[in-house]
Parts: structure tokens; C-alpha cells; sequence
């Protein structure tokens, strides 16, 4: 039902907004924030300094899987429901923020999870939670494919689009729904993580 | 699509484009794949026959979706350009950690080049797939 609205009511072709503040793509302010994670994490693998490890892996990890869940099966539906007007007013506030937080969080997981699992001795084969970790690369494997390969380049398409004195509501609407098709996968991929990583954090 | 909007200089630009986003992303599911083959095998070294062969698909994809980019007309390469740029900074620095982990790891010999070629065609892929997608759609003056 909610998919239905959505494709319905963006397909309404070239709606002017005039005097519409431009949306910067990537808002500067956020990337000095950045910039810090990114050196958090770099000194955390250098010294091999064990707190700043996890604190990222499982601080980004957290994140990046809630952040995730929550705007796949909370925000996504409401705005569905919403109108024209205050979805492009939302998605032109929201989505120029996922485009500093997420490749941040996604960077602060991965980066610092292989030298936990290193340090932990799950990359050693004779481990028993060695199976598991390659479960959890391929399920990272499939979520980084859709996030980088097809999300993102949509998610700054409807921004530059959004940016334009006349957007086409029709392809703004193409393009999310690449977000609607892939909720899926990333919703059972994030649950599939939530699982191998509590049952590798107990054993 | 619609008759509605077949005059408008933005649907225009919605012309029929070879599939370069795609094939670019095909290049970064071989990379992402051959990642997860030498990651399984750390810290021993991963069979690099296939991990080889995964990566040569991956700059064979890549090199023809720029071999098709080129040949498009009428294309606004001042925003591919933009777009490339800023993104391709933003993913030379997420290779540039990736290595950093790898040579902090001791991964050396084979392995090491393999990685670092596989992570090239990743920072040069995602800048492609997002800067196309963009482009595509932008006016072309």
C-alpha cells in the first residue's frame, strides 16, 4: 500500500519549488567529524591499541545496523505516506547527513573488525567461530555491494536532482525506488549480522 | 516514458545510456568478492589462482564501462567530473585505511599487490557508478 502512494505520488513530473534553498550534498560542517573517526581509527590500528578497536567496531557496527533497520522499517514507510512537499523537505534535510554518517560508520566497522577478529584468533581456521566470520564477510560483502553500487550513487543522484530550478519528481521517484527494492536484503542482511555477532561476542 | 514530459530538456537527458552504472558495480561485487576470498584465508595466503582471476574481471568490467562512457554524446562531463573527483578523494581514503590494515598485517609478497589492485578498482568504481548516475541525468551545456 505504502509502496503504491509512493510511486504514485512522485510521479508527478517537474514540480517547480521556487525559493528553495540550495541542499549541499555534502554538508560541510560533518566533515571535520569525519575526519576525526577517520584518525580514530587509523591510530587504533596502528598502535593496535585494543579499546579504540572495539569501541569502533562495535560502536560503528551498532550504528550502522540500527541507523539501517531504523530508516528501513520506521522512516521509509512514513514517508511514504507523506506528501510531495514534505518528503522533499525531509529528504533534502536527512539525506545530505547519511552521506557523511554512513560510509563514517561503514568505515569505523570494517576497518576495525578484521583486526578484532585477528586479535581474537577467529581468522585462525581452527577456530570454531571461523565459520561464522566468513558469514559475516559475505553478509558485509552483499550490504557493501547495494550501499556503494546502488544506493549511494542514488541517494546523491535525488540530491543533485533536488538541486535543480525544475526537479522531475518522476525520476526522483525512479531512483528511490532502488531503496524501496534493496530494504529487503539490507533488512535480513543487518538481522543476519545482529545474529553471527551476538553469538560470536558469546561464545 | 510519458508523453507528458517528452519535450522537457530534463527528460531529455533520460535517454537510452549504456549500462555503465552496472557494469562498475559488477567490477566491485568481483572486488568485494575477491576481498572476502583472501579475508577467509588470512592469515594464511589465499588461493590467488581465483582471487587472480576475480580481480581481471573486475578491471575488464571496469575498463569497458569506460570504454562505453567515453563513446556516449552529448554528455555532461563537467558534473561527471565534479562528482568524480570528491568521490573519488572520499574512497582513496577508505582504500588508503584498507591497505594501511593489510600492511599492518603483514601481507606481503602477492597477496599484497592483488590487494592493492583490487582495492584501485574499488576507489575507482564507486566514483564511477555515483558520478555516472548523477551525470546521466544533469544537462549536458
Amino acid at each position: 500500500m505504502s509502496e503504491e502512494v509512493m510511486v504514485n505520488d512522485v510521479a508527478a513530473p517537474h514540480v517547480p519549488h521556487a525559493g528553495r534553498p540550495q541542499i549541499h550534498v555534502v554538508p560541510l560542517r560533518g566533515l571535520p567529524v569525519a575526519g576525526v573517526a577517520v584518525i580514530f581509527v587509523a591510530l587504533s590500528i596502528g598502535f593496535n591499541w585494543r579499546w579504540g578497536l572495539v569501541f569502533n567496531h562495535v560502536v560503528g557496527g551498532g550504528l550502522w545496523t540500527g541507523i539501517d533497520l531504523f530508516v528501513g522499517l520506521v522512516i521509509g514507510p512514513i514517508l511514504g505516506r507523506l506528501s510531495i512537499p514534505a518528503r522533499a523537505e525531509f529528504s533534502a534535510r536527512f539525506m545530505p547527513k547519511m552521506v557523511i554518517i554512513m560510509p563514517t560508520v561503514v568505515l569505523m566497522t570494517l576497518a576495525t573488525g578484521f583486526q578484532v577478529a585477528r586479535n581474537a584468533g577467529n581468522l585462525v581456521a581452527t577456530n570454531p567461530n571461523h565459520a561464522w566470520l566468513i558469514v559475516s564477510f559475505c553478509v558485509v560483502g552483499v550490504m557493501a555491494t547495494i550501499a556503494l553500487g546502488i544506493l549511494e550513487p542514488a541517494n546523491i543522484a535525488v540530491l543533485y536532482e533536488m538541486n535543480k530550478p525544475v526537479p522531475n519528481g518522476e525520476r526522483i521517484g525512479r531512483l528511490m525506488q532502488r531503496f524501496i527494492y534493496t530494504a529487503g536484503i539490507t533488512g535480513v542482511m543487518q538481522i543476519a549480522t545482529l545474529v553471527i555477532m551476538t553469538r560470536l561476542g558469546s561464545r | 516514458m510519458s508523453a507528458t514530459s517528452s519535450h522537457s530538456p530534463a527528460v531529455q537527458s533520460d535517454r537510452p545510456v549504456p549500462p555503465v552504472g552496472w557494469l562498475s558495480t559488477a567490477a566491485l561485487g568481483l572486488v568485494v568478492v575477491g576481498g572476502i576470498l583472501l579475508a577467509s584465508y588470512a592469515p594464511r595466503v589465499a588461493p590467488l589462482g581465483l582471487a587472480t582471476a576475480l580481480l581481471c574481471g573486475a578491471i575488464v568490467l571496469l575498463v569497458l564501462a569506460g570504454a562505453l562512457l567515453a563513446r556516449i554524446k552529448d554528455f555532461a562531463w563537467a558534473t561527471f567530473a565534479s562528482v568524480f573527483r570528491w568521490a573519488l578523494l572520499a574512497y582513496v581514503i577508505a582504500s588508503g585505511m584498507i591497505e594501511f590494515a593489510f600492511v599492518h598485517d603483514h601481507t606481503r609478497g602477492s597477496s599484497l599487490v592483488l590487494v592493492t589492485l583490487m582495492l584501485v578498482v574499488f576507489a575507482l568504481s564507486v566514483p564511477t557508478t555515483m558520478a555516472f548516475t548523477v551525470a546521466r541525468y544533469a544537462e549536458t551545456r
